[in-house]
């Protein structure tokens, strides 16, 4: 039996993620969202982001930012721009499906956590950017949108705090780059989704030319819970560092696939035995497991087996936690070739604007083509490593790098296996050469 | 990145035009933008004119950028660029996107695929009957219930977009047939999921369960899907 303190249904933070329960406005402050919005606003600016930067929250989108933090970077003032919150719905990361959750069934959590996060930024207007794909979840949430405005929750003076406050919600098309925080406000101008170069920040020069702040959903939407709560109840769960409740989606080689809210720092194996009824097959015949979205680098069934699920322990052994997006895959599975996918997926989404990542792309996914059939020489594994590094860091956004360690990191821990399958094709073409004689 | 070109001018219509209830439609998307940043507005007037007309044709890209008072080469720009704007006609009755990525894929992606290869035809080319076209995607986001594919259509008088989720070869070559046949079958997970919880034996939130069905299945059903 495992000694973990798995997270209880009073401790969720998203009370109906699978959207079960009444999904009414009636039902959602039945279950306790919307209550005292307004005193929470009444304890100030100053009050708000300290209590987020006490909470530990880090940023739910992949980076692992403290969200406190990257609060208090917005003017104090307004120097006559208005100010804005962007929220990033845009989850397109290969593995990651826990906004989608929290949109199309717990949307009232997200728009209160505009409401608040705007106010602590001295926004009175949030822009909601969601994936285009995700319609339903769309029509969802605005249709929360639309009750929160009617409830008077958002709006002239919403919730009675005296703030006003517009929350409005635009779509992207299919551009994985707009997950990125500055092609976001790229294509939220009408743009092509083009990355732009740091600095100046959003903070400083943002959506529209105006200070900016870009959070993730999942970030937002734990705000008003956190403030309800307190900092000191959020920071309880998880490691020191680590801090908090997470959205964890399973997908892959498990019995059961779920998203699931557990507490971080969470044993890997407890995570999988808990909520996804186990390892298909038993632990002996994991193989791989790509623990925080496709641009982590995979673990072994070694690395994985007794890992803790949150963002130290997984970049200690050169990973990450990323978007808690766990793809887990058994011994039945091609790993070089589940690895070559992702290297076609990141040369499809490449923007084209860098030369290292639109040309790097399309090379690393043509090796890759031929490592899955062994077509290679064995040198070439190395070459293909020392382009991944000349791609690593060279690039405006971090899709460079996106596309480099997922390939790094099956070079890293499966290179014997590359290098079999290079030999076993070899050994073939001499038989067949000898058979020809 | 991928080069993406408008459809040969023999595909193209002579105009485009959005219909009356969409052309009110566009003041409430232009109204969510401060004064002079309409073209905020374009993804979403594209994606429209898309729902309207099955893809995006160059009249259509012209009227956006007459409306939102843009230049239009930078509303071709946007089309081009974002891979949900189908610069080629479509399936008469629905346009099928089987996702791809590797979470699907470790889950029989590749199975779908070949369902679509062999009842539907090449991938972006209309079926010979006209009514079904389909592609492969990539990530759409719905992981845990791989794996899946999204499915635009024109059925039942009107547009709908679903994800039908934790398909099998069988099952999904049903549900594509009845595209064809202008039926529209319930989306959602075809294994019997409600949403994204494990299936049977639910681990979290397990009661006060009183919704019947989840919030994108929901939308569908008030849309005529059965």
């Amino acid at each position: 039996m495992s000694s973990f303190n798995f997270l209880k249904d009073e401790d969720r933070i998203f009370t109906n993620l699978y959207g079960q329960r009444d999904r009414s406005l009636k039902g959602v402050k039945a279950r306790g969202h919307w209550d005292g919005t307004a005193d929470i606003l009444s304890k100030g600016r100053d009050w708000i982001v300290q209590e987020m930067k006490d909470s530990g929250l880090r940023g739910r989108g992949g980076a692992g930012f403290p969200t406190g933090l990257k609060w208090s970077f917005m003017p104090k003032e307004s120097d006559g721009r208005p100010h804005y919150l962007v929220v990033n719905a845009d989850e397109s990361e290969p593995g990651t499906c826990k906004d989608r959750e929290i949109m199309r069934h717990d949307p009232h959590t997200l728009i209160e956590g505009c409401l608040i996060a705007s106010f602590a930024m001295g926004a009175h207007a949030a822009y909601i950017y969601i994936r285009g794909e995700y319609v339903r979840e769309r029509e969802a949430l605005q249709q929360a949108i639309d009750e929160a405005y009617e409830d008077g929750l958002i709006g002239k003076d919403a919730s009675g705090s005296g703030w006003d406050f517009d929350c409005y919600l635009s779509h992207g098309a299919g551009a994985y780059i707009c997950g990125e925080e500055t092609a976001l406000i790229e294509s939220l101008e009408g743009k092509k989704g083009m990355p732009r170069l740091k600095p100046p920040f959003p903070a400083n020069v943002g959506l529209y030319g105006c200070p900016s702040t870009v959070n993730n959903v999942e970030s937002i939407a734990v705000v008003p819970t956190i403030l309800r709560r307190g900092a000191a109840w959020f920071a309880g769960f998880g490691r020191e560092r680590n801090a908090g409740t997470k959205v964890f989606a399973i997908s892959g080689h498990v019995n059961k696939p779920c998203v699931v809210e557990e507490a971080m720092s969470i044993p890997f194996q407890d995570l999988i035995d808990r909520h996804c009824g186990g390892f298909r097959g038993g632990y002996g015949r994991m193989k791989a497991v790509i623990p925080g979205g496709s641009s982590v680098p995979c673990l072994t069934n070694e690395q994985a087996k007794d890992v803790l699920m949150d963002f130290d322990a997984l970049s200690s052994l050169k990973s990450g936690l990323g978007t808690a997006a766990v793809i887990v895959m058994d011994d039945s599975t091609d790993i070089i070739k589940a690895i070559w996918r992702l290297s076609k997926f990141y040369k499809h989404e490449s923007c084209g604007q860098c030369t290292p990542c639109r040309e790097g792309t399309g090379w690393m996914m043509r090796v890759m083509d031929r490592l899955v059939e062994g077509r290679a020489a064995v040198e070439e594994i190395d070459m293909l490593l020392e382009v991944t590094k000349q791609v690593e860091g060279h690039t405006i956004c971090a899709l460079g790098d996106a596309a480099a360690w997922p390939i790094q990191g099956l070079i890293r821990n499966f290179r014997g296996e590359i290098e079999e399958r290079i030999r076993a094709l070899d050994t073939g073409r001499v038989t067949a050469a000898v058979a020809a004689e | 990145m991928s080069t993406r070109r408008l459809a040969a001018d023999r595909f193209q219509p002579e105009s485009f035009a959005f219909t009356p209830e969409n052309t009110a439609w566009i003041d409430t998307q232009v109204a969510k933008f401060p004064e002079g940043r309409q073209a905020s507005a374009v993804i979403p007037l594209l994606w429209r004119a898309q729902e309207q007309e099955g893809w995006v044709s160059r009249p259509a890209i012209e009227e956006i950028a007459r409306i939102l008072d843009m230049p239009s080469i930078r509303v071709l720009e946007v089309a081009t660029f974002y891979f949900m704007f189908q610069l080629e006609p479509t399936g008469e009755h629905a346009h099928i996107q089987v996702c791809g990525t590797t979470p699907c894929m470790l889950c029989g992606a590749e199975s779908l695929v070949a369902v679509c290869k062999r009842i539907i035809g090449p991938m972006h080319a209309v079926s010979e009957d006209g009514k079904l076209s389909w592609e492969e995607v990539e990530c759409l986001g719905a992981c845990a219930n791989a794996p899946m594919a999204q499915i635009d259509s024109w059925v039942k008088g009107g547009f709908h977009s679903d994800y039908y989720e934790d398909l099998d070869e069988e099952g999904f070559e049903k549900i594509v047939e009845a595209f064809r046949a202008g039926e529209y079958p319930m989306p959602g997970s075809q294994k019997g999921r409600f949403a994204s919880e494990p299936l049977d034996g639910q681990t979290a939130l397990t009661s006060d369960h009183v919704e019947n069905h989840n919030a994108a299945v929901a939308h569908a059903i008030a849309e005529g899907a059965a």
